[in-house]
């Protein structure tokens, strides 16, 4: 064992040789799933990712998509809402479907002695929702009582303000779920149309972990998503690099701490760059302890008690972005203090023991995100939706391990450049 | 040398397939191994047994204060020393205060548990602080209540329902503290708890991951093992709720709420305070009557009724003292609160009359035991369950044998636990906008 001293070895790459375990599953009908079967807890994980999401949404009718995936479960082929809920619980089988700008999804969990029930619901929300009148409403109603809710909620206000200030025009300056005046307005025609369009088998990646063999396997694609319409309707979405970076946004609300959302352009998933800039993101405002920001706002000075940033690679306009929230008397110096940080990071790039200890987390930690059929199951159907190959989970530490000082540097430059942003503050901030 | 308090499972449970070993140190810390070697990773968390329940009068938010003051480093691990061996090692770590434990933890590669223990063992003893890392970190606990909840008039509203709940126990005061005390809390107060509390009698080592009990112990004695038994565990004596009859009501009007909504919260046994089979009976009536979309408020209130957009409720078992069972519901426009609160008390009238189907009560049943087997793909959760249940009083033979429990559960018991239903003894918060404003 280690001795408890200053650690300088390498951090171990926990895990080995991944593309042995994960097989490509192709049914009669030639759909496609990546399966880790894995029979020591007697559960099935089954996540699964089609592209186009709420950007596909309508400009009139945001939230179409959203309010189509949260209707799914509302009743399908001969069970009504009631009777469908029922079921699922009756066989313990968890089933739930979500949206976001680029994606639908849907994730299901069940037990083994279940699958074949599980599926068949599963089955049966995709291809046969029954989206009647009284479930509609239902769902309409969650939704617009949701969009109330969050319409005086501080971090939800920054976070859209910032995306309609950032893309004027375009659907990812839209709220994915939609608003006010637009729920109201989506019919049963809108839900269809979108379930049509979208719902299909082309654009679809599936991922299985669990207790169930290839051959079964299959057999369930063929039943479950043979249905589906097999080609996707998805339009193009135009790329858009975000405006407004280097101006500020104050939305007054009577709260006493300020709630703040920075971030500007970001790295392509595909980029060449992309790997050198997750080290150097998570030495700026990765979640660990020992990130630039969380030592210099929060252990330094107190100013916050959550501070952090991230690279949202969306696919049609990357960003990397962060927020804190700090007292209003503050905030102007949390934000200084950010914008620093930024700047002295574009414009000298980390340190070597910076990019060694960033690294060292990033490979050790991987194996911590792979730990439970559902989070592998998630990791994996993102790498696939990325086109990423089934050795990715192989490659990646080598990948990580491989990004040089001279990559930190250049790619913390192309990240952050002069250091300019679109931040967005909600609440009375002082001095702003 | 450790003595064995053996394994459990010994007794085949409904829910087979995780062998739990149970240990006890010599200087009286507990420890417990939960094997899981599907992945090379391990969970290595100690829980101490006082939570914000004990903080004395006057010093609200101290255990939770003392959490975050943990991580400011001892004389042989300085500041920010043992978060960066945990960077360094790809590890994840944090901790948590609840009402009736404060816990901490690494999740790092299964190589790395050795250090982990060597370190954590080192700051249940080594703890330094000097106002220079006190103050600021007491600046970021105030940041974390105004996050938590000056911004936020629903999370006020349950301070005040919790408040008025509990009139004597201190279940009635926030996990994080009113601001007025947290404001005064020093470092005096924060050792002088530290050194009550952070004892190996007072603790429970809990390990999940790919590790063996005997290598666990191994270590465990190396590490824990060598600090020595401080006499005897710290005692909880809290003040126990008197029997208060009259229903209240708690309304929180804010111009920010846009959405109103009631909840309605309940005094019941907890697993630890209850009689036998009785929180288990508790569990499967409030999953009948409230848990998800199959429950009886959602069919009434929701789909039937269509006074409201939503309805459900919980109840939280592991606890020490008296818990809390709670209902609530979110009305549809143009429904008021008091209309959703007439047809909410109609709505557990008639479940309470009616009495409930063997359809119904399988499928609560299922739907709970289920949860022990999702529960075994996660090391994480594993240790959660565990380590929370034992820093509550219940044993490993409690949670293993938990779905069995549950299973014995007749519909008569649920009829009865339906007692704990009675809105004369019930807190009923409303929250609602302020219009005035």
């Amino acid at each position: 064992m280690n001795k408890p001293t200053k650690v300088a070895h390498k951090a171990s790459v926990a895990i080995t040789n991944h593309a042995d375990r994960i097989r490509a599953v192709v049914s009669p009908l030639g759909i496609e799933a990546w399966l880790v079967e894995d029979y020591t807890v007697p559960i099935i994980a089954v996540e699964g990712l089609i592209e186009g999401g709420t950007s596909q949404d309508p400009a009139d009718r945001p939230g179409l998509l959203h309010c189509l995936m949260g209707a799914l479960d509302e009743g399908a082929g001969p069970y009504d809402s009631t009777a469908f809920q029922e079921r699922l619980d009756d066989f313990a089988i968890e089933l739930s479907f979500g949206a976001d700008r680029d994606h639908a999804s849907f994730h299901m969990r069940t037990l083994a002695r279940h699958r074949d029930e599980a599926f068949d619901m599963l089955r049966l929300a995709l291809t046969e929702a029954r989206l009647d009148s009284d479930s509609i409403e239902r769902v309409r109603a969650q939704i617009i009582a949701g969009l109330r809710h969050e319409s005086t909620d501080p971090d939800v206000m920054a976070h859209r303000a910032w995306f309609a200030t950032a893309f004027p025009g375009h659907p990812y300056g839209r709220s994915s779920k939609g608003t006010l005046d637009s729920v109201p307005d989506i019919t049963r025609a809108d839900l269809d149309r979108t379930r049509e369009t979208l719902l299909t088998r082309s654009k679809l990646h599936l991922v299985v972990v669990g207790a169930i063999d290839p051959d079964s396997l299959a057999r369930m694609l063929d039943e479950v998503f043979g249905p589906l319409p097999a080609l996707s309707g998805v339009k193009p979405v135009a790329s858009m690099l975000p405006e407004a970076i280097g101006t500020r946004k104050v939305i007054d609300l009577d709260v006493p701490q300020a709630s703040i959302r920075f971030g500007a352009a970001g790295l392509a998933r595909t980029d060449p760059d992309f790997v050198a800039a997750t080290v150097v993101n998570h030495i700026l405002g990765g979640g660990v302890f020992s990130s630039r920001l969380f030592r210099e706002v929060r252990e330094k000075r107190g100013l916050a008690y959550s501070v952090s940033s991230h690279l949202a690679p969306f696919a049609h306009g990357p960003l990397h972005m962060g927020g804190t929230s700090t007292k209003n008397e503050r905030a102007a110096e949390s934000i200084a203090i950010i914008e620093q940080e930024l700047t002295s990071l574009a414009h000298d790039g980390p340190n070597e023991q910076e990019l060694a200890t960033a690294k060292n987390y990033l490979i050790g930690s991987y194996a911590l995100r792979l730990d439970t059929s559902a989070k592998l199951a998630s990791q994996l159907v993102h790498i696939k939706a990325h086109g990423l190959g089934r050795s990715y989970l192989d490659e990646r530490n080598g990948l990580v391990a491989a990004v040089s000082l001279d990559d930190a540097v250049r790619t913390a430059k192309r990240l952050y450049g002069a250091g300019d942003l679109l931040t967005v503050v909600v609440g009375r901030p002082v001095g702003l | 040398m450790p003595h064995s308090t053996g394994t459990s499972s010994d007794k085949p449970s409904l829910v087979p397939g995780v062998k739990i070993a149970h240990h006890t140190l010599a200087n009286g810390m507990d420890v417990v191994v939960i094997p899981d070697h599907r992945t090379p990773v391990v969970t290595h968390m100690v829980w101490y047994r006082n939570g914000s329940a004990d903080d004395p009068v006057g010093q609200s938010g101290i255990a939770h204060f003392l959490e975050h003051l943990m991580f400011k480093g001892t004389a042989k691990h300085p500041q920010g020393e043992f978060s960066d061996v945990v960077t360094e090692l790809g590890g994840e770590e944090n901790a948590f205060t609840s009402m009736d434990y404060t816990a901490y933890y690494q999740r790092v590669a299964r190589e790395h548990l050795g250090t982990m223990m060597a370190m954590e063992s080192d700051r249940m003893k080594g703890l330094v602080l000097t106002d220079d890392v006190v103050i600021p970190e007491r600046d970021v606990v105030m940041e974390e209540r105004r996050m938590r909840t000056e911004t936020d008039p629903g999370a006020q509203l349950s301070e005040s329902i919790a408040a008025a709940l509990y009139a004597h126990h201190p279940y009635g005061t926030p996990i994080i503290g009113w601001m007025h005390e947290i404001e005064q809390l020093g470092r005096q107060e924060a050792l002088a708890y530290y050194h009550r509390f952070y004892t190996p009698e007072n603790a429970i080592l809990v390990i999940a991951g790919d590790v063996t009990s005997e290598e666990v112990l191994a270590l465990a004695e190396q590490t824990y093992g060598s600090i020595p038994a401080s006499g005897e565990p710290p005692k909880r004596k809290r003040p126990q709720e008197p029997e208060l009859r009259g229903a209240k009501k708690v309304t929180l009007a804010d111009p920010k709420v846009e959405q109103p909504s009631l909840q309605r919260s309940f005094l019941v046994p907890s697993a630890t305070t209850a009689s036998a089979g009785e929180s288990e009976a508790i569990e499967v009536m409030i999953q009948i009557l409230a848990g998800g979309q199959t429950s009886a408020l959602h069919r009434q209130l929701v789909v039937e009724q269509k006074v409201a957009v939503a309805a459900g409720g919980w109840y939280h078992s592991t606890s020490l003292d008296k818990t809390r069972m709670l209902v609530y519901a979110v009305p549809n426009a143009d429904v008021t609160l008091d209309e959703l609160e007439v047809a909410m008390d109609r709505a557990i009238a008639y479940f309470i009359a009616t009495g409930i189907s063997e359809k119904e009560l399988a499928r609560a049943k299922t739907r709970l035991i289920a949860d022990a087997f999702y529960a075994q793909d996660s090391q994480t959760a594993m240790a959660r369950m565990y380590g929370s249940a034992l820093a509550t009083g219940a044993s490993i033979a409690d949670v293993t044998h938990w779905p069995d429990a549950i299973d014995a559960v007749t519909a008569e018991d649920v009829m009865k636990a339906t007692r704990w239903l009675d809105a004369r003894t019930s807190v009923t918060g409303f929250l609602i906008k302020d219009e005035a404003a």
